[in-house]
């Protein structure tokens, strides 16, 4: 009973995770950009929270969760900009930019963390921060189950998700810009504006995925490994999602579990039993993607100007 | 006058000053990074990246060096060349990392279990690669999985693949593989007499002409001959190709295959001169896929670029190593590669600005 707990429990953080970032992928493409670079911009938010908790250590769990909160979702929407600015502005090649934002994200963040670490103590030239007293605020014991407020924090924002794009004029413009931004242009949306929206809101929503990835199971992290591509699973929830809030959320839940499997097969005598080398159960939820994404890209439900540079003459 | 306009006009002049523009860029703000963690050192710093092997001062020892710099070169030019042949048919080949894990797998255990001599393991290593390619081009073609998400989900799956295979072949009390010149003399690339001129360095060889060879090839099949105009025309409009006569889809998984042979040649050129080993513990995927990236864009999607572009991407990384690492992280060099590839997106923005900067220009000396 215990292990089926601690399974549900990784499940439904890494869940949170996968969904919070494939979300803010989700606003990113539905405005027209695509963004590969959401594996950087998770590890500058997580930066950015463990920043927070680095330098605060005595708050209280209430400003301990929206402070951490906050300073990974700047630090995601400033990196964001990054996206934005040649996206939009220059009409980049944006797998060129994305990519380049993933390699520097972890670059960058090494190089921070590094550089606190060395002054605040001349042999510790590492790349990882700990968080053990702050991360135990963000849990709530019920019974053996270890409740984390991030997993009811990403329900809220799930439930907003799918408010926002159908009820919402805001989401309905964004939505066009991605489909036909020249016909959402001629009846006077502004087009530049929607898609920098699109890609602040997922820098922002990257940015605290980054954060709630670092704190899933473990109290510290070594930032030179940047977040092992679940920047990239999240986008293959995204399109297993067919880019809809709330399949999203069940699509993570499922790749959640392939993710959490990993982290506590050991407590299940029968799986045990079956012999498989540990690092079968890390390969597990990439695998799963891969077969998942075989069998439903064919009827992908892509905007249709996704990843299209918005020209504002174009026909 | 008339022959200095032309001049700034050729592609090819514009592709190099863009590509000079990025690295000029990427080292100031490189620079800037340096001055914030410590204004001091900042200055002896990134000289310190930009000599590399010149650091040294005994020039036997820059000779040493600078071989370490061409040794890993070599892998580098074929990781760029990848890239770049999948992004001249319109694929982006983010999986070249994986695709040089799977050429790492098959060229140390081939070399270390099975005792293979090194021709065997570095044909193996082509096939293995390009299996993993020809995966990422077939799921393209048939189901319309975009080839960046499964290639970076087949990165991850060799990575851990490696880990657990590569961990048969390991010193008993190490994370680290067995040492190439001690268990596998076999299997080790012949030097050619290479390695007399760089003060004996025994680990360079046959895979730095091997490289270069690969470079020219690849310039001749995109550029000189049938095959390489179908798989254009592919990249270009696949339904165009198709209506043409062309088989689009076989195209696609050739150029993957094609890419993913040259990223795992690159494994063997590195892994069978016995310069490094594989730790089975690593974390991350490799990042000489993702290097491969920076350098084919840097080399303006030319092969021959490439060639330049592959020395100067690796003798910044390994200039790295020489700043001092008690105040600065080695990473600045890793952080100047990626703002190179980020600048590398504005290529066209570049050439659009210099061209109505010549423009402009030519309008006044009309009038």
């Amino acid at each position: 009973m215990a292990t089926f707990l601690l399974l549900a429990e990784y499940t439904l953080i890494f869940a949170s995770v996968l969904m919070l970032v494939a979300l803010g992928g989700c606003y990113s493409e539905h405005s027209g950009v695509i963004n590969i670079g959401l594996e950087g911009i998770m590890v500058m938010g997580a930066l950015g929270g463990a920043l927070v908790m680095n330098m605060f250590p005595g708050l209280s769990a209430p400003l301990m969760i929206l402070a951490v909160m906050a300073g990974s979702m700047l630090f995601g929407v400033i990196y964001s900009t990054l996206l934005g600015f040649s996206a939009i502005h220059l009409k980049a090649d944006q797998t060129i930019i994305g990519t380049a934002m993933n390699m520097l994200g972890v670059a960058l963040a090494t190089i921070i963390v590094k550089t606190i670490n060395m002054q605040a103590n001349a042999s510790n030239p590492t790349s990882t921060l700990q968080y053990i007293a702050q991360k135990k605020l963000f849990l709530v014991k019920l019974g053996s189950f270890e409740f984390n407020w991030f997993m009811l924090i990403s329900l809220v924002i799930l439930a907003i998700a799918y408010v926002v794009m159908y009820k919402t004029r805001f989401g309905l413009r964004l939505q066009a810009c991605g489909e036909f931004p020249q016909a959402a242009a001629s009846v006077g949306i502004d087009v530049y504006k929607m898609r920098w929206s699109g890609v602040l809101i997922s820098g922002l929503l990257g940015g605290l995925g980054g954060i709630v990835y670092i704190m899933a199971g473990v109290s510290e992290w070594k930032f030179e490994n940047g977040v092992a591509g679940f920047g990239f699973l999240a986008m293959a929830v995204m399109i297993f999602g067919q880019y809809r809030p709330l399949r999203i959320g069940v699509s993570a839940l499922l790749f959640g579990f392939f993710r959490a499997l990993g982290n506590v097969y050991t407590g299940f005598g029968f799986l045990v039993a079956l012999n498989i080398p540990s690092t079968l159960y890390n390969m597990l939820p990439y695998i799963v993607c891969l077969i998942v994404l075989t069998f439903t890209s064919k009827n992908s439900r892509a905007p249709k100007a996704d990843g299209i540079p918005y020209e504002k003459g174009q026909r | 006058m008339e022959k200095n306009k032309s001049f700034l006009r050729n592609e090819g002049v514009q592709a190099l000053l863009s590509s000079i523009l990025c690295i000029i860029i990427g080292l100031i703000i490189g620079y800037i990074v340096l001055l914030f963690i410590n204004p001091q050192g900042a200055s002896g710093a990134i000289l310190a990246i930009i000599k590399n092997w010149a650091n040294s001062s005994r020039s036997t020892l820059q000779l040493k060096n600078l071989g370490s710099t061409l040794v890993n070169t070599a892998p580098l030019l074929l990781c760029s060349l990848s890239v770049l042949f999948a992004y001249k048919v319109g694929l982006f080949n983010i999986g070249a990392s994986g695709q040089y894990t799977a050429g790492i797998i098959v060229a140390l255990y081939g070399a270390l279990a099975l005792h293979l001599p090194w021709i065997v393991c570095m044909v193996l290593s082509i096939i293995a690669g390009a299996i993993v390619g020809a995966i990422s081009g077939a799921l393209k073609a048939y189901q319309n999985v975009s080839e960046v998400i499964s290639g970076i989900m087949l990165n991850w799956i060799l990575l851990y693949a490696a880990n657990m295979i590569l961990s048969s072949v390991k010193e008993p009390s190490d994370i680290y593989t067995l040492k190439m010149a001690k268990n596998a003399p076999q299997a080790i690339l012949p030097t050619l007499g290479l390695n007399s001129i760089f003060n004996n360095h025994q680990y360079v060889g046959i895979a730095i002409p091997i490289a270069l060879i690969a470079a020219i090839l690849v310039w001749i099949i995109l550029d000189k001959t049938k095959l390489g105009y179908e798989l254009k025309a592919t990249g270009l409009n696949k339904n165009g190709a198709k209506y043409a006569g062309m088989k689009e889809n076989q195209n696609i998984i050739l150029t993957m295959a094609i890419a993913g042979g040259l990223a795992g040649l690159a494994a063997s050129c590195l892994y069978l001169t016995g310069i490094t080993e594989w730790s089975c513990a690593t974390a991350s995927v490799p990042g000489m896929g993702f290097n491969g990236i920076a350098a084919a864009f840097l080399g303006g999607l030319n092969p021959l670029g490439s060639i330049l572009s592959s020395y100067f991407i690796q003798h910044i990384s390994m200039g790295g190593s020489f700043v001092d690492l008690s105040i600065y992280p080695s990473q600045v060099a890793d952080l100047i590669s990626s703002i190179i590839i980020y600048l590398c997106g504005f290529v066209a923005f570049f050439k659009l600005m210099m061209n109505q900067f010549l423009d402009k220009k030519d309008a006044k000396g009309g009038k």
